[in-house]
Order: structure tokens, then sequence, then C-alpha cells
């Protein structure tokens, strides 16, 4: 007997999570040796808590107490999936793919005929037919592979969409992942989607997560990205309805090639904890990747983006940019780490997180860091923490304004600039709406 | 009328307005002159409302009322306009929306309906073109990147469309070319009215040569040192404010 000694009880959630996996749920057949590996890689670290640096300000052992139960995809009650459907926030564009309570629905899913050059599958059908790309891009999780939480998607994902964009193929208008659950008591799911993007092609791809009948759900998804040479990727993505007590963690692994660029927002406007976690390794020249956030947060809410991009090679250009507002006893969390290999010269990077805290009990946690081996670059970063600028609301009262519309004006101006970031008009009208939605309730209040 | 009685005023400890008294009758308009640093900007922010300044004693009555229990919005509601010395830059907020926002804040305390869309484009558009203020500007988000002049000429845009009871000018000729200064001038007026009355408060005499003031005060040191009429400014333009200083020209 010769097993490692525990260092530590595991708890009752993690005990769940990995049972779950030596039961089995048998429906994804294929990447058995890569999900055993990332299971073992779990059970080794366990849930991550604050002594793990990448989490120190999310600790998910400790909000995690119990691991809600996947709900089989036969259960769910389609009319309650088509109610939530036509809430505004899943009011995405015509080509839109489906999963529910862990398994791709094409019920749900647009019919008709795709945009030329753009095939779509689900990962179970992926797997089950042995794709190498999809499994080449399940291993691809570079700096994620150290991350329990990604260890944990990889052993337990139940289903996915696998989008693949030809080389040379412009997609027109956006392709929207809209992953439900049916919600209404404590449900988990566990997702992994995957976009290939070939060279010389361009995309927009729009991700909403959200809970029909909001409760305390715990969603780990996540979505792998290659982008080819040569090609633009336009990403949008947010946790839209989840209920009080839920957890959502979302990791985006993107790899990109030579004159390429990606462009990935994301907006957490939403209740519970919400985690997402972003690992980007520019791999070709020349390339451009643009990262930026609108967290808006009440209550207890916590949300907490924690980013890593690579430049593993010279001459790539990397931006990130993350707002939050906080109110009541709200945290915010942006730990974005820029690394600069020693031959990744002429290397531009910048970073900047802004935040504002209305509420007395509301924090902000920033941590940018730059590990930069070579010489020749421009790199910054910029954190700043305040509040409402006490002159400007005299000068929007000294027309007329009430204070609680001044600082809503002020307010949605500060939301707006970050979204200007979202590409995608209608994608970014849909952001603004609902950014303007939570000021009213702000200000109704 | 505006009347502001006994005023003592201090920041942070510091008296800065110590006993002054003004009035300004309907259609009047009132002059200030002064050294910099004498309290005149202190004077038309407590007016207005500005909150960290220490109010100790006196009172400001408007048509009899003091706002000094007011908030600024009230203020502004019951006809109080201060066009800043140094208006401020609001990233993100595009001047159409802001003007929007403010004309709709009067409409509903005044209990009037909102203004509808097209209606409000063409009274903005109407009063932007008499003072020169381009499509472009409206535009852009308020006062971010405008210069001096552009900023002085938003304000008075805003005064215009928001017809005061009473407008407080804090140095708008500060910063203006001497067109632009004939363009607001005209601006201002052209609000001249019976029932509007204008506080006008400047460091150089240059400015009343385009807006011909009724009254003239002279502040020092805290409150008003004399009073007269346009011939005064004339005569402050020879003389400088030493007198009233109490230090040598
Ligand atoms: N917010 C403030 N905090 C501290 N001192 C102030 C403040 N506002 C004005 N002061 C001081 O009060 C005095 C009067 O300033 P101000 O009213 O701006 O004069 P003026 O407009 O006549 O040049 C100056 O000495 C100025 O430094
Ligand atoms: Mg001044």
């Amino acid at each position: 007997m010769n097993k490692p000694v525990l260092q530590r009880q595991r708890t009752e959630a993690e005990v769940a999570l990995i049972e779950r996996f030596d039961q089995g749920d048998r429906r994804l057949v294929g990447a058995s040796a890569l999900r055993a590996d990332a299971m073992r890689r779990f059970a080794e670290a366990g849930l991550p808590n604050r002594r793990v640096e990448a989490w120190h300000y999310t600790d998910l052992r400790g909000v995690m107490r119990s691991a809600a139960l996947v709900r089989a995809p036969e259960t769910a009650t389609l009319p309650v999936a088509r109610e939530c459907l036509t809430k505004p926030v899943a009011q995405t564009g015509a080509f839109r793919f489906v999963i529910f309570n862990g398994a791709y629905n094409e019920e749900l899913s647009s019919s008709g005929p795709l945009p030329a050059g753009v095939t779509v599958t689900s990962l179970a059908a992926a797997l089950a037919a042995g794709d190498a790309d999809v499994l080449g891009a399940l291993k691809a999780d570079g700096p994620g592979t150290g991350d329990a939480i990604v260890a944990l998607n990889t052993a337990l994902m139940q289903d996915g969409i696998v989008i693949r964009v030809m080389p040379g193929a412009k997609v027109e208008r956006p392709l929207a992942i809209l992953n439900l659950m049916s919600g209404g008591f404590a449900q988990a799911a566990f997702l992994r989607s995957i976009l290939l993007v070939g060279a010389g092609a361009s995309v927009s791809l729009d991700e909403t997560t959200a809970v029909c009948m909001p409760d305390a759900t715990q969603a780990n998804e996540a979505l792998t990205v290659v982008v080819g040479d040569g090609a633009r990727v336009d990403y949008a993505a947010q946790v839209a309805e989840q209920g009080e007590g839920a957890v959502a963690v979302h990791g985006l692994f993107v790899t990109m090639g030579a004159n390429a660029r990606f462009n990935g927002f994301c907006l957490v406007p939403v209740a519970g904890l919400v985690r997402r976690q972003i690992f980007a390794r520019l791999e070709g020249e020349h390339s451009t990747i643009s990262l930026g956030g609108l967290s808006l947060l009440r209550g207890k809410e916590h949300a907490d983006t924690t980013l890593v991009v690579d430049h593993a090679v010279p001459n790539c250009v990397s931006r990130e940019f993350f707002r939050h507002i906080l109110d009541h006893e709200s945290t915010g969390v942006f730990q974005g780490k820029v690394v600069v290999r020693q031959h990744a010269q002429k290397t531009d990077g910048g970073m900047k997180s802004q935040a504002l805290v209305l509420g007395e009990d509301a924090s902000m946690n920033n941590k940018p860091e730059l590990e930069i081996f070579a010489d020749d670059v421009v790199c910054g970063h910029g954190a700043t923490v305040g509040q409402l600028d006490a002159n400007q609301i005299f000068y929007l009262q000294a027309r007329g304004l009430s204070r609680g519309e001044a600082e809503s004006l002020l307010l949605e101006a500060f939301a707006n600039e970050a979204l200007e970031l979202v590409a995608d008009e209608s994608i970014r009208a849909r952001y603004a709406a609902q950014a303007a939605d939570w000021l009213a309730h702000r200000s109704g209040q | 009328m505006l009347e502001v009685k006994n005023l003592h005023v201090s920041v942070g400890g510091r008296k800065i307005l110590d006993g002054l008294n003004l009035t300004v009758k309907d259609g009047e308009v009132a002059a200030i002159m002064g050294p910099n640093g004498t309290g005149k900007s202190t004077l038309s922010y407590v007016i207005a409302g500005r909150e960290d300044y220490e109010v100790e004693e006196g009172e400001v009555l408007l048509d009899g009322v003091n706002i000094l229990e007011m908030d600024a919005t009230e203020r502004a509601n019951a006809g109080v306009f201060l066009a800043f010395q140094y208006p401020l830059e609001i990233p993100g907020v595009a001047t159409m929306t802001f003007l929007k926002a403010a004309l709709n804040a009067q409409a509903r305390a005044r209990g009037q309906g909102e203004l509808q869309t097209p209606d409000f484009m063409k009274k903005v558009r109407e009063a932007a073109g008499k003072l020169g203020v381009g499509q472009d500007m409206l535009k852009r988000p308020l006062n971010v990147g405008f210069s001096g002049g552009e900023k002085k000429r938003m304000e008075i845009l805003q005064m215009a469309l928001l017809q005061p009871k009473i407008g407080i000018l804090d140095e708008t000729d500060s910063g203006l070319d001497i067109d632009a200064l004939r363009i607001v001038a005209d601006g201002v007026n052209a609000l001249r009215a019976k029932d509007r009355s204008f506080l006008v408060i400047t460091h150089y005499q240059r400015l009343l040569d385009y807006i011909k003031p009724d009254t003239v005060h002279v502040m020092a040191k805290g409150k008003i040192a004399r009073t007269g009429g346009p011939e005064l400014a004339l005569e402050l333009e020879k003389s400088g404010y030493a007198a009233f200083t109490g230090e040598a020209a």
C-alpha cells in the first residue's frame, strides 16, 4: 500500500464530484484517457481555495459546500426552455445552438442552412467520431492545464458545441451558443464547446449562459478557440441569469496563429458568483488580442476575472480593459497576467482595470502582473478604484438632473465605454439594454 | 429678484465670504468685478448649491424664497443657472443625451410633458446655430476635448435652452478670443428679458463692452466693496483693484 498520504480531508463536494466520475455518466464516449487524466489531476488538487494563488480572492472550496446534481437531458421540459428563449437576453441572431440541461438540443436550435463555410456538431458526436482536431483542441488548454476547475470541466464535460469555420470563410452574422439549464433546483452542468477558425476566416460568436428558473445552480463551462493564421474572431459572452447562491465558472482558451485577431468581451450582470478565467496564447507573429469586460454587481454578488495572456512570439499586441461597478456588499476581482517570453521582442501590451465602488461595503481586488523576459517591449498596466466624481454630479445637478439621474448618467457612460469593445452592433445593443436595466433597478430602489 | 444677505461662507475652516450683501432685480444685469481669489466663484457656487462650502450665516433669496435650503437640482429647477468658470468634462455622455436629460428634468419639474425628440432636435439646432456650436460638437461627449472657447459657448447654449430666472456667468469671457466673445455676448443679450436677471462675474472690463451692465459691484476680501454704474468698470480698468484690496498697485 504505497498510496500518497492525503494532505487534508476531502470536502463533501469534492467527494461527490469524484464519485460522479467513477460512477460515470456514460453518455459521452471517447477521449476517455484525457478525461481520466483530468479527473486524476482534479482529485489531487481538489476545489481551488485561497491558498491557490490564482484563486486567492475566490474561495470556491468554501463557497461550494455541496456538489449540485446534473440532470439527465431526457427530463428536459422543453416548454420551460422555449419560454426561456423568449427572454431579451436570449435574443441572439439567427444561427443559434442550444445546449439544454447538459446536451445539445437540436429542436431548440435554429434549423435551416448554415452560413457558407460553417459546420456545427455536438461535442458528443465529435468525440464519438474520434475527431482528431477536437481531441487536439481539448488537449490545448495551455496555461489552463494546471487549473483544477479546468481539469474538472474536462473530466465531467457532458456535451458542447463544436463549430468549424473553413479557411477563408467570412461569416457575416454572429453565431450564437446558448447554455441553458432548466433550474428550479440546485442543478449542475459541465459544458465544453470548441470553435475552430481556419486561416483567413472571420466569425463572430455570441455565447449566453442562463438558468430558466434561477436557482443555486453550478455551471462549469469552457470554450476553446483556435484562431488560424490571418483569421479574425469576435467573441462576446455573458452569464445572463442565475439565482442567489449560484456559481458559474467559465474558462476560455484561445490560441492564435500569425496575423490573427481575437476580440473577446464578457458581461456579468448577475446574481451569485461568477468566475471567468481566460488563458490566451499568441503563437504566431503580428497578431492582436483584445480582452474586455463589464461586471455590474449588487447585493453580495461576486465576479472574478482572472486571465493569462502568453506572448510566445515577437511582434504581437495585447490589450485588456475591464470595468466593474460595485454596489452594496459586492466583490469584484481582476487578476491579469501578461507573460512575455524571452524571444517575444516588440511585444506591445496594455492592461487596464477600472472600478467604481458605490457601496460602502463593496470591494474591488486588482492584481495586474507583468512577467517580462524580453528586453525590447512596451508593456504597461493600470488599475483604478474610485467613486463617482462629486464635481461631475454637481455639474449635472446644476442643470436640473436629480442626484439619482446624475449618478445613472455617469454610470451608464462608464458602462458604455466598456461596451464599446463589443465588436458586433446587435450584441452591443443587447448588452447596453441590460446595463440600462441594471441601472434602472439601482435608481428605482 | 435675487437677494444675498449677510452671507458668511468658509471652506475647510477658512473664511471666504465675509458678510456679503447683493441685490439683483428682475431684468437687471449686474456685474461683479474683483481680483483673483477674492471669492467670486465661491459666491456663484454657493448660490448654485455646491455642497463643499460651509454657509455660516446669511440668506440667499430668489423671489423671497431662501434657496439655501434646497439642493442643487431644486435650485436649477427654481431658475438658477450657473455658467461654470471651468465647465466639467463628462466622458461617455453625448452632449445631446445630456441636453435632453436636462430639458426633460426641467419639464418634469414644471409639471410639463417631456419634449418630443423632433421638437427637441429643432430647438437645440436653432440655439446652437446662433452660438456657432456645430453638429459635430453636439455629437461628442460633453465638453470632452472642447477648447476653452467651445466649452464657454456650450454653457451659454445650455442657458439659452433652460431659460433661467437668473443666469450667473462666472468668467465666461476667459479663454475667448474677440470673435467668440462677441458671439457669446450676443447670445446673452438675446436672453435679456424683464423677468430674467444676470450676474456677470468678470475679471476684465472687456466683456462689459459687449454685455452692458446696469450695475457694477466691486468685490474684495469676501464682500462687496463698492457699487456703482457702468462707469465704475471703466474706472477700475484705469486704477486697478489696489484701492479695494489695500495693497499697493
Ligand atoms: N474648495 C476649496 N477648497 C479650498 N479653498 C478654496 C476652495 N474653493 C475656493 N477656495 C479658496 O477660496 C478663495 C476664493 O476662491 P474663488 O472663489 O475661486 O475666487 P475667485 O473666483 O474670485 O478667483 C481662494 O483663495 C481659493 O483658493
Ligand atoms: Mg473664479
